[in-house]
């Protein structure tokens, strides 16, 4: 990965950097119920660092003007940070050309936005869209609507036990009728990455497109879309240290080309008589109305801070936690970890006997530790592995060993107060 | 800062460990399921009515957390014995106690499940309190439906 800096190779200097990072994160720093606060909900959202709110209120202070309409210097200005902003996401991403980059509002919105524009153009009735066992719940609705509107198919590819996808299940369910195989890059309940790579190749040789969900992915693996040659790579700002109400949709130039658009406004056309509109290029013509200007702007300045530390770095950090903190709790007694496949990104989903996920996280919440419970969008998934909730510590590059130790004493406090 | 221990009093951590009436009636005249998207907790609730309007039978079955299974126990023992308008009393005084300051006419009339006085200095946790008695509303109200707590 030529983009990512690789000066850093020693645990120790790994170690260095990595304590650095946690003091760019100003809500970090504060205490909730007078104990420090360990977030450890970092799949759910990430906090920001100071890079990115100083964009945010400095792009709001000096440089606010809407974009692509004033002749004027400052949209000038904010039409060029814009899409300045579009050309970090597209590196970010390993994207071949910012045209195939479509500011949204996030993976929901993303995936949304293929299944109505591509779906709807691409699929008739008895067509097959293949999604998996551990989708959440915003890869498995939108595909819904779709297949309700157009009387599709939906087919799901099973987990196995340890929370991998069952490939010869897959291969069996490709057939002449997939037209879409969709699915999540990393899975949010689990910390599953998937073998996209073989996936996609395998959905390809029955010709059918494949979209990514990339919101657990895109903050602690690197992302390549054309060496994984997906067709739609969908992802949100606020699970990668941006800001909420922003992500991306990467697609394919020929496939944006020929959709129609999602929403129609303002932005979005060349052309409008009362006769007939025509439509802006890619990829204004899925961006109708004003975008969320600052949004993007702050999502490049979250893209440059993650490329500062590097993906390789983040990733190794995370692995060197996550293997901790299974070893630390994974042996208290009664405690289950959901998911455990060896590719894995640093997401602790367990249960733990005698003690309901809400419970955990109340009296987790009174050492300052926040994680999340409940079924984490994903209830077929939950319904695999007999739960309906689990309670989920998930990682991130500031999180560290000590975090780890106070989940582990606040767990212990937890059996203790249920007397278990 | 709130006590824990007093979101999870010794009553109610004993009654989500061993929940009381915890089963089905094969007849019940009424009965409502209760679900809470939020955490996908479940409850259902078995109800004999007599022709006095008397709750003479009353059982639950479901899973959830402490303070849902809890309440949803406590509700049943408040309730066998009860007619339909002292439940109806019941659940608008619970409702009080977990959400505001009910008087004390209202807390005197709780009786045992004034326990639950702790859940209203934790507002992520009502919804589990309160799923049970949104269930027997349901239940009590519309037959044989589903409550949820959205
Ligand atoms: C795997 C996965 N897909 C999709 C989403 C939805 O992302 P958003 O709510 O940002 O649209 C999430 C986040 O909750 C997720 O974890």
């Amino acid at each position: 990965m030529s983009r990512l800096p690789s000066s850093v190779s020693t645990t120790n200097s790994l170690d260095g950097i990595m304590a650095k990072v946690r003091h760019d994160f100003p809500a970090l720093q504060q205490s909730v119920h007078g104990k420090p606060l360990v977030y450890l909900d970092n799949a759910a959202s990430t906090q920001k660092p100071q890079s990115v709110i100083d964009t945010i209120s400095h792009y709001y202070a000096f440089d606010y003007a809407n974009v692509h309409r004033g002749i004027h210097y400052l949209s000038e200005r904010a039409t060029r940070a814009y899409e300045d902003a579009r050309e970090k996401v597209r590196n970010f991403i390993g994207a071949s050309t910012s045209r195939e980059v479509i500011f949204v509002r996030g993976t929901t919105e993303a995936i949304n936005l293929v299944a109505q524009s591509y779906g709807r153009m691409h699929l008739t009735e008895g067509d097959e869209i293949v999604i998996t066992e551990m989708e959440h719940h915003s890869n498995i609705v939108p595909w819904q609507l779709l297949c309700e509107q157009i009387k599709a198919t939906l087919k799901v590819i099973p987990v196995n036990d340890t929370g991998e996808l069952i490939l010869e299940a897959y291969e069996r369910l490709l057939g002449p009728r997939t037209r879409l195989v969709a699915l999540t890059h990393v899975s949010n309940a689990l910390g599953t990455i998937n073998p996209v790579k073989q996936i996609i190749a395998m959905a390809h040789a029955h010709d059918a497109r494949v979209l990514l969900d990339g919101a657990q992915a895109a903050a602690h693996i690197p992302i390549d879309v054309q060496d994984l040659n997906c067709d739609f790579y969908a992802f949100s700002g606020h699970k990668l240290y941006g800001p909420t109400g922003i992500g991306a949709l990467y697609g394919k130039a020929e496939l944006l080309e020929a959709m129609p658009p999602y929403q129609g406004g303002g932005e979005m056309i060349r052309e409008v008589t009362f006769e007939k509109t025509t439509y802006a290029d890619i990829p204004q013509k899925f961006e109708a109305g004003t975008p969320h200007i600052v949004g993007a702007i702050g999502l490049g300045t979250a893209v440059d801070y993650l490329s500062s530390i590097g993906l390789m770095n983040i990733g190794q950090h995370e692995q060197e936690l996550l293997s901790y903190a299974t070893e630390t709790i994974g042996d208290l007694p009664g405690l289950r970890i959901i998911g455990t496949s060896p590719h894995k990104t640093g997401i602790l989903s367990f249960d733990l006997r005698g003690i309901h996920p809400h419970d955990i996280s109340t009296v987790l919440d009174h050492e300052g530790v926040a994680v999340r419970a409940g079924h984490h969008c994903a209830m077929p998934l939950m319904g695999r592995f007999g739960v309906s909730a689990t309670t989920r510590a998930s990682l991130s590059v500031y999180n560290n060993r000590s975090d780890i130790d106070t989940l582990k004493g606040a767990l212990d406090k937890a059996r203790a107060f249920f007397s278990l | 800062m709130m006590d824990l221990g007093e979101l999870y009093k010794e009553v109610i951590v004993d009654h989500s460990q061993h929940p009381r009436n915890f089963g089905r009636l094969e007849k019940p005249t009424h009965k409502a399921e209760g679900f809470n998207p939020i955490c996908g907790d479940k409850i259902t609730l078995y109800l004999h009515v007599d022709d006095n309007d008397v709750i003479s039978e009353i059982v639950f079955e479901g899973r959830g957390c402490a303070i849902s299974m809890a309440s949803a126990s406590l509700l049943t023992e408040a309730l066998k014995g009860k007619t339909i308008e002292e439940a109806n009393t019941l659940f608008h005084g619970f409702h009080a106690l977990v959400t505001n300051a009910p008087t004390q006419a209202t807390q005197n009339k709780l009786e045992k499940l004034r326990v639950f006085a702790g859940v209203k200095a934790f507002p992520s946790r009502v919804k589990c309190a309160t799923l049970a008695w949104h269930t027997l509303q349901t239940a009590l109200t519309r037959g044989d439906q589903r409550a949820t707590t959205e």
